[in-house]
This record gives C-alpha cells, sequence and structure tokens, in this order.
C-alpha cells in the first residue's frame, strides 16, 4: 500500500533552530522516499503546531507522520494524541529526537544539521514499516500499598484512604512515626513534632481503609500498573496483636536492657518493649536477637520468660493478657494493589567516618538526631540538655554540613539542615539560657514560608553565627580557658582568621543520605536511583513523584532530602495520582508486546526460560509457544532470542529498526 | 576533511536514551557522531541488529543498557551481556576490530557518563579509520 508520509520539524524557539538549521532539514525531508509534506514550524507541540499535522491528515490524506522536535519521553503522547484526534492511529506516528539528541549537546551548526537530517531520515525510514496497534484497557484494582510509615507514608495512607479506598501501610519497624516522631520541636514554627504527628499516628492506626502491617517488609512485587501483586512478609513480633493492651508489663519485668534505637543509643529499651510512648500500633516486640529466652530456645532451653511468667515469690503477674507467642513465626501476606507509593525516608550520615571530628571518641559531641532524642521532654533526659556527666553545658557549636556539601562524602546540599540548626540554636537559647551557642556555617539557606524571618528571629536572639566550616575537633587545649573542652578549630571566612572556639558540646547537622538498602528496594520496586542515590523520578520538573514504572510512586526524602511541608505535598500529590487511577477505574496497557507466529515456532523452548515475566507458556499439544498479553510487557528479549524469528516484537519489530538503523546512516 | 566515523547507538529507553536526554537537558557538549536507535531494552538488541549496521555504512556500534541490577525489565541487560561478547567474538573471527562494538552500561542519571563515552569511542574510531568490509579499517 502506498505510504503517505509527513513530516515536521520543530525550532523549538531557538532550542533546536539556533543549532540546527530547521530550513535545511526541512528541505531535505521533502526529498525523502514517501514523504508528501515537510514542514517547519516554531513550536509544533503547541495548538496550532498540532493542528498543522491534524489538518495535513485530512487534506493530504497522511497515513504515516514524523514530528523532528523533542526526546519522545517528553512529547510522544502529545503528537501520538494528535494523530489519534484527527482519525489516525497513534502508532502510525514517529518522533526524531533532534534537541536532547542533537541541537543541545552540539554546537557545530553543519554537523548539527546533518545529524539531524540521518535522525529524520531515520523516523522515516522507520515510520514506513509502522503497524496501527489497539492499546487495550484493564480495569484496575481500588486498593493501594504505602511503603514506609514516616509522615510522607502517614500522609498519603491517609489520603487515600480517607476516599474509602483500602490502603495497606507496610512499615519496617514495630511502630510508624518515622524520623519525625523523634523530633522535638519542628522549624520555623516550633510545634511540637509529636503534637502533630500523633494525631495523624492514631488516625493510622484506627482508620477503617487502612490496614496498617507494622514489622513488615514488601519481598516481592509482580504485575503491572493497576494490578500489582505484592508479597510481604509480616516479621514475627512474638506478640499476639489482638490480645496485646500495650501495658507495658512485660517490659517492666524483662531483665534485658539495651540501648534504645529510638533514642539513638542515648537511653536504653528492654528486650522485650514498646518502642516508644505514643507508639503506633501501642503493642510490644520482642528483640529476638536479644531476648534470652529466644537465644535460649534456639539451644533448646527453656530460659527466662519472666514477661510471660511474672515473678512469682513476689506475686507480680506475667502479661495478663496472654499476648505472648513465642512460637510465634514469620507470616507472608499476599495483596493486590492498582499503585504503590514508596516513602522510605532516608538515614542520617554516620559522621563518625569524618575522624576529625571526633564522634565516637570525644563523649559530648552529638548527631542531630541525637540532639533531637536529648532536648525532646520524652527523651533520655526529659528534655533537659546534659553533658555525658550530668553538667549543664556553658558553651554549645553546631557544626553545618557535615556530610554535606562536601566532596569527600555527598556533594549535594540536605536542604534542611541550616532550618534544624537555628531550630536547635532557639531551644538551646531557651533551654540553657547562659550557655553560648556558635552557628558554623557555610552559606545560610533559609528558603521556605517563614524561614528567612526565623533566620532573622534567632540573630536577635543572641546566637554567635561564624561563617566557615569546622576544620577539627580536639581536645588538646593551647590556652587555659581551653582546658577540659572540646575545641572547635574553623577559619572564619568574614574576619579571615583562624579561630579555636572552646565549647562543652557539639551537635553536628548530619547530611540526610539514601537509606543503606536503597539498592535493594531500588530492585524490588523497579526504581532507577540518582547519581547521589537516591530515588530516580520521572521527570524533575514535571513529574516529580511519578517514575519510570508506572503505578509505583516515590515521596518523601527517598526522592530527595526535604522538609515536612515538601514531604506532605508529595504524599498528596502521590495518593491524588492513585486515585485519580483508581476514580477512572481502568488503565490502558501498552500495546507494543511481542507475539508468537505459530506457523513459524520451531517449539525450541528458549523464549519461554528467557523471558522474566513467566509470559511465554508452551503449548504441548500443539508444540509452540504462546505469550500472554495481559503480562507482557514489551522488553523484546524473546524477540531478539527466537532463532526461528517467530516472535515479533510490536512497534519494535525487526524491520522497523533495521530501517532506521539504515536510516540513520544516509 | 579529516574521518568523521559513524556510530549507531542502541540504547535501551529506560536508562540510557534517559541518560543520552539528560545530557542533553544539562548541555552537556560531546561529538556528533553517534546517531541513536531506540529500543526498550538491551536485550531487545539482536545481533544482527549491529551486523545491519556494519553492511550499511557504520564505522562503529555502540550499545547501552541499565546498569546491571537496575534493568527495567528484571535482567534483559543480563541477556545483553551473554550476546554482545559472543557476537564481538564473531566479529574478531572476521578481523573486525574489537573497539568497534562497544556495550557499555549507562543510568538514567549519567548524562555526563553518555556524553564520555561518546567522546572516548568516537576518538578510538577515528584513529582505526573507516569500516571497510574487507576486513578491518583502511589500515588494517
Amino acid at each position: 500500500m502506498e505510504r503517505r508520509i509527513g513530516v515536521y520539524i520543530c525550532h523549538c524557539g531557538s532550542n533546536i533552530a539556533g543549532t540546527v538549521d530547521c530550513e535545511k532539514v526541512t528541505e531535505f525531508a521533502r526529498g525523502l522516499d514517501s514523504v508528501v509534506v515537510a514542514r517547519d514550524y516554531k513550536y509544533m507541540c503547541s495548538d496550532p503546531g498540532q493542528n498543522l499535522i491534524k489538518d495535513d491528515i485530512k487534506e493530504h490524506g497522511l497515513s504515516r507522520v514524523v514530528v523532528a522536535s523533542c526526546s519522545p519521553r517528553m512529547h510522544e503522547p502529545t503528537f501520538r494524541r494528535a494523530c489519534q484526534d484527527a482519525g489516525l492511529n497513534q502508532y502510525l506516528f514517529e518522533m526524531a529526537n533532534i534537541r536532547e539528541h542533537c541541537s543541545w549537546v552540539h554546537e557545530d551548526k553543519g554537523m548539527a544539521t546533518e545529524k539531524a537530517k540521518a535522525l529524520v531520515s531515520a523516523a522515516v525510514r522507520r515510520v514506513y514499516y509502522h503497524e496501527p496497534l489497539e492499546t487495550k484497557e484493564v480495569p484496575v484494582n481500588p486498593n493501594v500499598l504505602v511503603v514506609g510509615g514516616g509522615i510522607a507514608g502517614i500522609q498519603a495512607a491517609l489520603e487515600v484512604a480517607d476516599s474509602e479506598h483500602q490502603v495497606y501501610l507496610v512499615e519496617r519497624e514495630p511502630s510508624i512515626g518515622g524520623h519525625m516522631a523523634m523530633f522535638d520541636k519542628t522549624f520555623p514554627t516550633l510545634d511540637c513534632a509529636a503534637c502533630i504527628l500523633t494525631p495523624k499516628m492514631t488516625t493510622v492506626g484506627q482508620h477503617p481503609y487502612i490496614q496498617l502491617m507494622t514489622y513488615s517488609e514488601v519481598e516481592d512485587v509482580s504485575g503491572y500498573v493497576g494490578n500489582f501483586k505484592v508479597k510481604i512478609r509480616k516479621k514475627a513480633r512474638y506478640i499476639d496483636e489482638d490480645k496485646c493492651t500495650g501495658c507495658g508489663q512485660c517490659q517492666e519485668l524483662c531483665p534485658i536492657s539495651v540501648p534504645s534505637e529510638f533514642d539513638c543509643g542515648l537511653g536504653k529499651r528492654k528486650a522485650i518493649y514498646i518502642p516508644f510512648p505514643y507508639a503506633v500500633p501501642n503493642k510490644a516486640v520482642v528483640d529476638p536477637v536479644k531476648c534470652s529466652h529466644l537465644k535460649g530456645l534456639a539451644e533448646g532451653k527453656d530460659v527466662c520468660r519472666i514477661c510471660q511468667k511474672g515473678i512469682e515469690k513476689k506475686g507480680i503477674p506475667g502479661c495478663e493478657a496472654d499476648a505472648i507467642d513465642f512460637e510465634q513465626k514469620d507470616e507472608i501476606v499476599e495483596v493486590e494493589v492498582s499503585n504503590i507509593i514508596v516513602a522510605t525516608g532516608f538515614q542520617q550520615f554516620d559522621p563518625s567516618v569524618i575522624y576529625q571530628y571526633g564522634y565516637g571518641r570525644y563523649d559530648n559531641v552529638l548527631t542531630g538526631l541525637e540532639f533531637e532524642r536529648m532536648s525532646n521532654a520524652s527523651g533520655p533526659t526529659n528534655g533537659e540538655v546534659l553533658l555525658a556527666d550530668g553538667r549543664k553545658p556553658e558553651s554549645i557549636a553546631i557544626l553545618h554540613c557535615v556530610g554535606s556539601r562536601d566532596e569527600n562524602y555527598h556533594k549535594y546540599c540536605s536542604r534542611v539542615c541550616c532550618m534544624y540548626s537555628l531550630k536547635y540554636s532557639h531551644l538551646l537559647r531557651e533551654k540553657v539560657p547562659e550557655a553560648a551557642v556558635y552557628q558554623l556555617y557555610i552559606d545560610m539557606r533559609c528558603a521556605g514560608s517563614g524561614y528567612e524571618e526565623f533566620y532573622e528571629r534567632l540573630q536577635e536572639e543572641g546566637v554567635n553565627f561564624v561563617r566557615g566550616r569546622a576544620g577539627e575537633i580536639t581536645n588538646i587545649a593551647e590556652r587555659p580557658e581551653e582546658e577540659g573542652k572540646l575545641i572547635v578549630i574553623c577559619e572564619d571566612t568574614l574576619v579571615r582568621r583562624k579561630r579555636r572556639i572552646p565549647v562543652d558540646m557539639v551537635i553536628m547537622s548530619c547530611a540526610l543520605e539514601p537509606r543503606a538498602d536503597a539498592d535493594q528496594i531500588a530492585k524490588t520496586f523497579s526504581l532507577s536511583r540518582k547519581a547521589d542515590g537516591f530515588f530516580l523520578e520521572k521527570h524533575p520538573k514535571l513529574d516529580p513523584v511519578a517514575t519510570m514504572t508506572d503505578g509505583i510512586f516515590i515521596v518523601g526524602c527517598c526522592q530527595s532530602p526535604k522538609d515536612i511541608p515538601d514531604t506532605v505535598a508529595q504524599a498528596s500529590a502521590a495518593a491524588s495520582r492513585a486515585l485519580a487511577m483508581i476514580s477512572k477505574g481502568k488503565v490502558e496497557i501498552e500495546a507494543a508486546i511481542a507475539v508468537v507466529d505459530e506457523e513459524l515456532c520451531a517449539g525450541c523452548k528458549i523464549c519461554v526460560d528467557l523471558c522474566p515475566y513467566k509470559a511465554i507458556s508452551f503449548d504441548e499439544e500443539k508444540k509452540v509457544s504462546r505469550i500472554n498479553e495481559a503480562v507482557c510487557k514489551g522488553c523484546g528479549v524473546c524477540v531478539a532470542a527466537c532463532p526461528s524469528g517467530a516472535i515479533t516484537g510490536k512497534h519494535f519489530t525487526t524491520e522497523q529498526i533495521m530501517a532506521e538503523i539504515e536510516g540513520v546512516l544516509v | 576533511m579529516s574521518f568523521e566515523p559513524k556510530i549507531v547507538g542502541i540504547l535501551c529507553n529506560w536508562c540510557s536514551y534517559a541518560g543520552a536526554d539528560l545530557a542533553g537537558i544539562s548541555r552537556k557538549k560531546y561529538t556528533p557522531n553517534v546517531r541513536v536507535v531506540r529500543v526498550m531494552c538491551s536485550g531487545r538488541v539482536d545481533p544482527t541488529f549491529v551486523l545491519k549496521a556494519f553492511e550499511s555504512g557504520a564505522d562503529g556500534v555502540l550499545i547501552c543498557g541499565c546498569h546491571p541490577g537496575e534493568c527495567h525489565y528484571a535482567e534483559g541487560n543480563y541477556k545483553a551481556a551473554r550476546r554482545i561478547p559472543l557476537l564481538k567474538k564473531m566479529l574478531s573471527q572476521l578481523g573486525i576490530e574489537d573497539e568497534r562494538v562497544r556495550l557499555e552500561w549507562v543510568s538514567a542519571s549519567e548524562g555526563d557518563r553518555f556524553a564520555s563515552i561518546v567522546d572516548e569511542m568516537t576518538e578510538q574510531i577515528r584513529q582505526l579509520g573507516p569500516f571497510s568490509r574487507n576486513g578491518g579499517g583502511e589500515n588494517g
């Protein structure tokens, strides 16, 4: 059949036309085989630009369309829609990327123009072989999975659940709350973190549309957008959650004391414990590594069990709810969901690798999170700021950018440290008003609603701001006033002078970094990671919560360091995206999948084992392979492997790709 | 005029094509010698695509996929990692220099890496000279 191809070259303002001679490329396109019309236009993606295509399809009876403009990852859907609107099947369209792959990366006009011609010729040759394809719509499951129970996950879960759609909220730790639950106050308004977080946590715990799975981890995700199947491991808590009343009797009785993770090791917890007073669910959990009964069981011995039995001699009862179950095993739960919101958060940079700062060597060098716990009224010191020996500090230094903006660790700015450092200063002025507070910064970055005002307020509160990064912290005194102190050595770049600042306590504002197992999470959810290790969004500006995998969203600090307001906004955004699909009720399934020509199939079964999705089955009767359309994702691995050439990868057929290869080489 | 090699780049949609897009978005400059053909996965790269490229006048072929463990389709890049070395072995028996076919992993965040691979490969092939079907480059 005759092909009538229309070619459209976009100037993209001067983005393309500044480097590529668009008129020449258009002229070249006019001479290509089967091209009946070729035009260039300032902005093809604009309405008038799209109308050019639509009108030509009707007037010139175009049967194929090529647009040479930006990346297909940007505007392919736009132009496909334009074709569809004019009655041309959307798959009869092809795009040549002459912006990202050409005008933006080359300087020589002549060579860029030649390359643009080659890319246009490739697209024209390829589109010649395009076939119309029909997309299928499949119904979507109305449930949503949220992974991570920090403020991001909590917000996303509540937004979805409030629309009366089922949410499964999976949290690795025994309680939800995340980092925010550890904080004392929040900048710049100084609301107490627990006061604004715990109502949300409680709502999650009681919400009829949220199934909360704490102490659980996602093991496997299969399926596709709209219909994911998720395998979740509920780790043995050794507590019957239905029976446990959260009375705390067990942790009173338990004789084993270990450093509390929630208090950053500054306080203690027991081997059977409720993670913190406002934990949700407010249920105990047994630490299998520390519990002497569980350790004994492994050796076939029955030891301790005081939590269960109580102390008979003293007449103290054990767990009266009979909730402790040492026989409990991990449980695998399978759920089906349409969308997955990943909110796995960050971890604090470990400053002990910066040896010269002495974290871990000097008693009174703290991380930010440790200070949060110390300052928190429910923390290990009941909110008092104390040195390791119990004295009150007379002087404190706060170090910015520990692990951030540092070539040796993380180059990026962690975005929140300037603000939380200011908050620490404020808390210190409040709690130890006699103490001198120094803040050592590189730049103050206070961008946000009310943030600059907070900085100004702190300047008036009598904090000493020193512009300079600390080089070292030492306890070797050079002057009498340095005796028994930690000396922060830095260059004060405003007065161009080296300074030694003797202080009693140092607080390090550590970087926010990707979690140590971000790699594993990325694999489980088919996510990509940025150079800095955080998860990669679909588009840095226009699609910041979606990912390359449809139906999987990233929110909060797993995407990049950010503050609570931005995290909450992202969480709500992802929830609304998930709800949009659920309310539509169906999702389009990619038409570019693989099919087997049964006439050609030799029945060798090579493809069956190659398919990463187990989409190919073997028909023993006919001795041919068969591909399940709903499961195939169109990667084309089987197409390349089939020795008989019996498998066609629709829209990426061998014919089409070969034609494109020829085309780029004109 | 100096010899300008023609290199066909076959890039997977999810990581490498996006990485090349990022090079563009960041206005990273590199030589215009590589022309990109997009496939959904490096596992779709049929060795005959490479032969076709040489037949049609390419001086080199660059295949890029997601880093091991990061494939959008779980393991397609492993298939490429097995096929392409086999192909290269065969090509070497035909007298085609090793540098003319290259398999690289480029993630969606590695625009800089894509640009430097292109520059490096272009330079290498410039040194080798044009591909000739009579065995190796002009000098070969």
